[in-house]
């Protein structure tokens, strides 16, 4: 900056006019300004980074939103509604009556299109109607006569000409004919689940009392039809007075609501259903309204009258698995229908009043609440891309546009203790994809975030101590001529590659560590020992010979004293094994002291990552030590100071600034790095602090994660999140190094 | 003694020893990947050792010695293993390497020392490099001609063997050059002739003519694509025409056909020269021969090339972009908070962790920018990405970002060691300051250009992390350079050393037998960023003692 030096003034350049001139000057001009936007460049840069980063991550906190499409007015409108629904595209929506009757209309002209009837045997009446979970689009019939008939709603997708056409139909998946399920006894009640050929019914007979059948369908072998087996039998005192009754789709559990009490019966084995469990909801005079079931059926919804929403789900304790209230959600008024989406933990609710919210249940979020011209709703769905809401009110179907790309993602869910379908308590986990549908993302960055550090601290533990000693003697007390070489050899380790670090670290490192530990602990002891020993002995040694060395030269004399502890250690290990921790060091940790142990370990990573930031600290501490102006020291010396005092009281106080700075530096590097822990650990995602157990930081999480995740998807804007909170890390850390090295230097120039 | 503490002794000997410390970590470190990475080369002796367990049952093992380990007695006897006299506190424990593959299951076997009866070097065990299965070792028996067996003995069967490798290692070559670079040209001009036409048909331009031409085109490319085919699979036939009969070390004899083949090398009867010879052709083979069996053997070439390519061109998109902001910050701006912040940013920059520029180079470059690319450009291959993939231009892009800072910071301080008298001197002669920086400044400040430069280099040469999201793949079929129009594919994906180390290393099947390459390829990539290490301090002591001689 000093050199810096500006062109004369602009009396001079008058003197010179002429066209050539006008060109240099223009030309001068130009490179101005074409170097001043280049040297901004830097800065835009780094600003492009940061907010690209930010614009990738603003979409998972933004909340949802709906917005009317059309309204389709239905006929038929004397008939209750069972169910309503829409294609994928959501060019065709449909609605059930209570009777069967399906009726499909177009959303773009609101015209009913087609209409279909189910086929009944002659003299059977419909006495109950059921509908199945959202994604099966199914519903079941219960007849006077004792049979049911299962009925599906289809689209098929044709592309004649190259255009999509979209056409409705029913599906009978167990055959147009109904299925027997009680001979005579009119099914009231009805409910049904089917999967995997097999299907349950439960209804209540004239009685009121509840009773469970289940067929297993088997093919003939000669005829290739399916043949049913049914397994027919009476829950017994299940309660007359629910008012509704929940199947799961494993074939496992009957939820049976009544006002105040929810039974579980597991029905399991359909000979003995059993009481699992009696829930008391009534929550003091709260009444429950609506019970229903989440996506993936783990989930039970109940809600109140006065608009409190539930979530139950069954929690591991000591009687067994048994259902526990999970969390509220409070809606402002009292909710009179209820959708759940098909794969995610999204539901809808309406009130009375036509208010409209959208909720999802892992990140505790409401998405979206207005309200609309939907008073007094009768049925809602979901459409199988959760992009639209099917809410039938007025006589009419209402369709909304759904945008609710990314409700799992909240400030609760990344950085609190959540409490996830199946899991006994809140926990911090990361577990961001499964092989299933409906699958319940865990995206919690704290055990990324607390890897992150817990790798930091291990390698700053091994790396700090060393290389701030190393850049004290090197600056202070080492000969200029070996200074010069050594300096550039330990700086020269800032330029492996950290892939190379990396794989020592875990193929040969590791399984070193694995088979030495106890030479390990050895040479932990006997390293500074064996220092302080040679150290004495030096200083005890006649004159004479000392000099023949001269004293600095001590790093040297020390390289051989180090290699033979180290070789030593290494060599004593197995007969320290043998005599104290019966001859397999690793089993003694696992079994006698209980420690888990990784042959991937923090400490392998801590040696390796110190390994990598070792350079770092020590170049810039040394040259924070060795920049401390000279008179300081030379001072403090005449006053009769020893070397050491000198050191701790008068050099190290000036450069502590620059020392502070260089730790800062390391520590940026090492919350950063990637590959060193992409190898050297297991990359499990736990939060433990034990050093024989590894971690999965968030760097090597975005490397192992990245390639495989879907682009928009909150998966992919959760890494991102992951790669702008590293970026904050190390902006923070590095500007307080940059700021503190800044101040120092003027701090110098002055002195 | 008391006294000795008091001095501070003790402390300034720890001290000293942090530096010693470190000083034995970097060169133990860096001796240790060059004797395990350099000793891959060196042709190891095959031993023969006849084994008897504790059960009495005999077995002849015939490999190299890969290995050996002291394991206390007891560990063996917890893991469930017995002896029939206590052998002692240890025993030693060989890891061999037996090759093999197809026939043992295990390549690799640990043998114990107490098993062993005895241990010789038979001078006519055969080593048979192979493209598949890993080594081979064996006494080779008799050559098989064309279905004939040759009647030959002792000298004769070695010389006809080696007669008969070479003559289908070189039909061989010939049927993987006609595979690569003229069918490989052929199926190039194939895609090329769908896509012109996929384009004129979404221009709406394709007329039955134009649609007629293209077929007739595609029709002879195919037509020639069946001659170089039948070709190929007659070169294929004549490679495989004769095999070899070995002795293995069950005492049966396998045969091998030969176009499996590669070199067959009898390392127990080598002296200390040959050894040499045959230790630089494995070094030789290693940096110029393509990877075989899912990289763990054969040679690193297309990683090489890949790397260098890479680091080229991102060498010619940093050097303008560095050399300019770092004359900007030193030549041009003012003393301000501007200038204080774009410092803080270029600090930053160079401390952003590398990952980070992964996830921006993703996103930014591979998805947004590429993405556009191909919406504007590429039409007629969607939905197939062209550039809207990761591919060596992102790469180049991303690193190009995160070398920034090294160019600047380098270039910078060669710029502040110049003698202000240089640019008054010129300035005063009416130069302007455009002039003066064109023609003083920037040759003077070139060989700190220079030494940016190359630091940059060696810090893109090990960069792994942010490549593995936007660019490089574990086996690239083509290289980003080949003799098919436009000649270089910048969107192409690219082989890389660092990123073959994490891949062989972590991810093969059998990272036992993949871990010397794994240490060759370290060495490689070591020697290249030490040296050009080296090589930038250098520079820079240079111009240092230049300038300061120019001051006085």
């Amino acid at each position: 900056m000093e050199s810096q030096v500006s062109q004369p003034g602009s009396e001079t350049k008058s003197l010179l006019v002429s066209r050539r001139t006008n060109r240099r000057a223009f030309t001068d001009k130009a490179a101005e300004v074409g170097v001043t936007v280049g040297g901004t460049m830097v800065f835009v840069a780094l600003l492009l980074i940061f907010f690209y980063l930010l614009y990738v991550i603003k979409p998972i906190f933004d909340g949802a939103d709906v917005e009317p499409v059309s309204t389709i007015s239905y006929q038929n409108t004397d008939v209750a509604t069972l169910m309503v629904g829409s294609d994928e595209q959501n060019e065709i929506a449909y609605r059930v009556t209570i009777d069967g009757q399906v009726d499909f209309y177009s959303v773009a002209s609101k015209q009913l299109i087609q209409s279909f009837n189910p086929p009944l045997p002659a003299g059977a009446t419909v006495v109950s109607s059921t509908k199945a979970k959202p994604n099966e689009q199914r519903f079941a019939l219960g007849l006077s006569s004792g049979e049911a008939l299962v009925v599906g709603v289809d689209f098929g997708v044709t592309y004649p000409d190259n255009v999509r056409t979209i056409t409705p139909r029913l599906r009978y998946p167990l055959g147009e004919t109904p299925i027997m399920v009680d001979e005579g006894q009119p099914l009231n009640n009805l409910v049904f689940d089917y999967i995997d050929s097999r299907i349950g019914f439960a209804y209540q007979d004239n009685d009121g009392a509840w009773k469970l059948n289940r067929l297993e369908g088997e093919e003939n072998m000669m005829t290739e039809e399916i043949e049913w087996y049914s397994d027919l039998a009476v829950i017994e005192d299940a309660p007359k007075e629910a008012f509704t009754a929940l199947m799961t789709p494993d074939h496992r559990q009957l939820i049976l609501p009544t006002s105040g009490k929810i039974f579980i019966y597991s029905i399991r084995d359909t000979d003995t259903p059993s009481l699992l469990q009696v829930i008391d909801v009534k929550d003091g005079s709260n009444k429950v309204s609506n019970v229903s079931l989440l996506a993936g059926a783990s989930s039970v919804l109940v809600n109140y009258e006065d608009g409190t929403i539930s979530q139950y789900f069954q929690v591991s304790s000591r009687n067994g698995r048994l259902y526990q209230k999970i969390r509220d959600f409070e809606i402002d008024s009292p909710v009179q229908t209820i959708a759940t989406e098909f794969y995610r933990k999204s539901f809808a609710v309406v009130s009375a009043e036509g208010e409209l919210s959208l909720l999802y249940t892992t990140s505790q979020r409401n998405l979206f609440t207005e309200t609309f011209n939907i008073a007094q709703p009768g049925e809602m769905a979901f459409s199988p891309r959760s992009n639209a809401l099917i809410v039938e009110a007025n006589n009419s179907l209402n369709i909304f546009a759904v945008d609710n790309d990314h409700p799992e993602v909240s400030w609760s869910a990344l950085w609190q203790k959540v409490w996830y379908e199946g899991y006994p308590e809140p926990q911090y986990v990361w577990q961001s994809t499964s092989g299933s549908d409906d699958f319940e993302a865990k995206l919690s960055l704290m055990p990324l975030a607390f890897g992150t550090m817990k790798a930091a601290f291990y390698a700053m533990l091994f790396a700090v101590p060393i290389a701030i000693a190393g850049a004290i003697y090197t600056a202070y007390f080492m000969a200029p001529k070996v200074r010069s070489v050594v300096k550039p050899t330990i700086e020269i380790m800032e330029a492996l590659p950290t892939v190379i670090l990396g794989f020592l670290a875990g193929l040969w490192l590791a399984p070193l560590i694995e088979d030495h530990l106890p030479g390990i602990l050895v040479l932990l002891t006997l390293l500074p020992t064996s220092i302080l020993v040679s150290a004495f002995t030096w200083s005890k040694l006649p004159a004479k010979w000392k000099q023949r060395l001269p004293e600095t030269y001590q790093e040297i004399m020390l390289i051989p004293v180090i290699l033979f502890v180290g070789w030593f250690s290494f060599e004593i290990s197995p007969v320290i094994e043998i005599a104290f921790f019966d001859g397999n060091t690793r089993q003694f940790i696992t079994n006698e002291l209980g420690i888990t142990f990784d042959q991937r370990n923090a400490f392998v990573v801590g040696i390796a990552m110190g390994f990598a930031v070792i350079p770092t600290i020590f170049s810039i501490a040394e040259d924070a030590i060795f920049s401390v102006p000279r008179h300081l020291s030379n001072g403090s010396l005449a006053l009769g100071a020893t070397n050491w005092q000198t050191l701790t009281r008068v050099v190290l106080l000036t450069a502590s600034p620059g020392i502070f700075s260089a730790v800062m530096m390391g520590l940026g590097r090492a919350v950063g790095e990637t590959m060193i822990v992409l190898m050297a650990t297991g990359n499990t995602a736990i939060l433990e602090w034990s050093v024989f157990e590894g971690m999965r930081t968030l760097a090597a999480n975005i490397a192992v994660e990245m390639p495989e995740s879907a682009i928009g998807s909150s998966h992919y804007r959760v890494l991102f999140l992951a790669a702008f909170v590293l970026f904050v890390f190390t902006f923070v850390f590095n500007t307080i190094a940059e700021v503190v090295r800044q101040r120092l230097r003027e701090r110098y120039s002055s002195l | 003694m008391g006294k000795w503490v008091k001095s501070g002794s003790p402390w300034i000997w720890m001290t000293g020893g942090a530096v010693s410390i470190s000083l034995i970590a970097v060169l133990g470190l860096l001796l240790l990947i060059a004797w395990r990475g350099l000793s891959y080369f060196w042709p190891a002796d095959i031993y023969q050792w006849q084994l008897e367990d504790n059960n009495g049952v005999k077995s002849t093992l015939i490999g190299e010695i890969y290995d050996r380990e002291e394991v206390p007695t007891e560990r063996l006897i917890s893991a469930g293993h017995k002896f029939n006299e206590h052998p002692g506190e240890f025993v030693t424990r060989y890891l061999v390497k037996t090759g093999n593959r197809e026939f043992v299951g295990l390549d690799f076997r640990w043998i114990l020392a107490t098993d062993i009866v005895s241990r010789e070097k038979p001078e006519d065990i055969a080593m048979f490099e192979r493209t598949k299965n890993g080594n081979f070792y064996g006494y080779p028996v008799a050559v098989i001609e064309d279905g004939q067996r040759l009647s030959l003995d002792g000298e004769q069967i070695e010389t006809s063997l080696e007669e008969h490798i070479e003559r289908s290692v070189d039909i061989g070559e010939q049927a993987l050059k006609l595979q690569k670079s003229e069918i490989g040209s052929v199926n190039y001009a194939l895609e090329r002739l769908r896509l012109k036409e996929r384009g004129l048909e979404l221009d709406g331009k394709l007329t039955p003519e134009l649609k007629a031409d293209l077929d007739a085109q595609a029709e002879q490319l195919n037509q020639d694509y069946l001659v170089m085919e039948k070709d190929l699979f007659a070169l294929r036939d004549e490679a495989a025409r004769d095999s070899v009969i070995i002795r293995d070390m069950r005492g049966e004899e396998v045969t091998l056909k030969l176009d499996s083949v590669l070199d067959v090398s009898y390392v127990n009867r080598m002296n200390s020269f040959d050894k040499v010879v045959h230790w630089f052709v494995g070094i030789g083979r290693f940096v110029s021969h393509d990877p075989r069996e899912a990289n763990t053997e054969g040679g690193v070439f297309p990683a090489i090339f890949g790397t260098v390519f890479m680091v080229m061109l991102m060498a010619v998109i940093v050097t303008p972009f560095g050399v300019i902001a770092a004359i900007y910050l030193h030549e041009y701006a003012k003393k301000g908070p501007i200038t204080k912040m774009i410092r803080i940013a270029v600090i930053n920059l160079a401390g952003v962790p590398s990952i980070v520029y992964g996830v921006f180079g993703l996103g930014f470059f591979v998805y947004m920018l590429g993405g556009s690319l191909d919406q504007l450009f590429y039409p007629e291959a969607l939905p197939a990405p062209t550039f809207g993939s990761p591919g060596v231009i992102w790469s180049a892009l991303t690193l190009a970002i995160l070398t920034l800072p090294v160019v600047i910071v380098s270039t910078e301080e060669g710029l502040s060691r110049i003698p202000s008298a240089v640019r008054q001197g010129s300035l005063a002669l009416g130069a302007t300051k455009f002039e003066t920086l064109w023609r003083i400044i920037i040759p003077m400040a070139s060989p700190a250009i220079m030494t940016g430069l190359i630091l940059a280099v060696a810090r893109a040469a090990g960069e792994v992390a942010p490549l593995m999201l936007v660019g490089v793949v574990k086996l690239a079929p083509t290289l980003p350079i080949d003799m098919n129009f436009p000649f270089i594919h910048l969107e192409r994906k690219f082989m890389h050393l660092g990123f073959h180390i994490y891949d062989v290393g972590f991810q093969s099947p059998n990272v036992e037998a993949a871990r010397p390459l794994v240490y060759a390829t370290s060495f490689l990539l070591v020697s290249v960023i030490v040296t050009l290490n080296l090589t930038a301090i250098s520079v820079r002591n240079h111009l240092r003692e230049k300038f300061r001689s120019l001051e006085h």
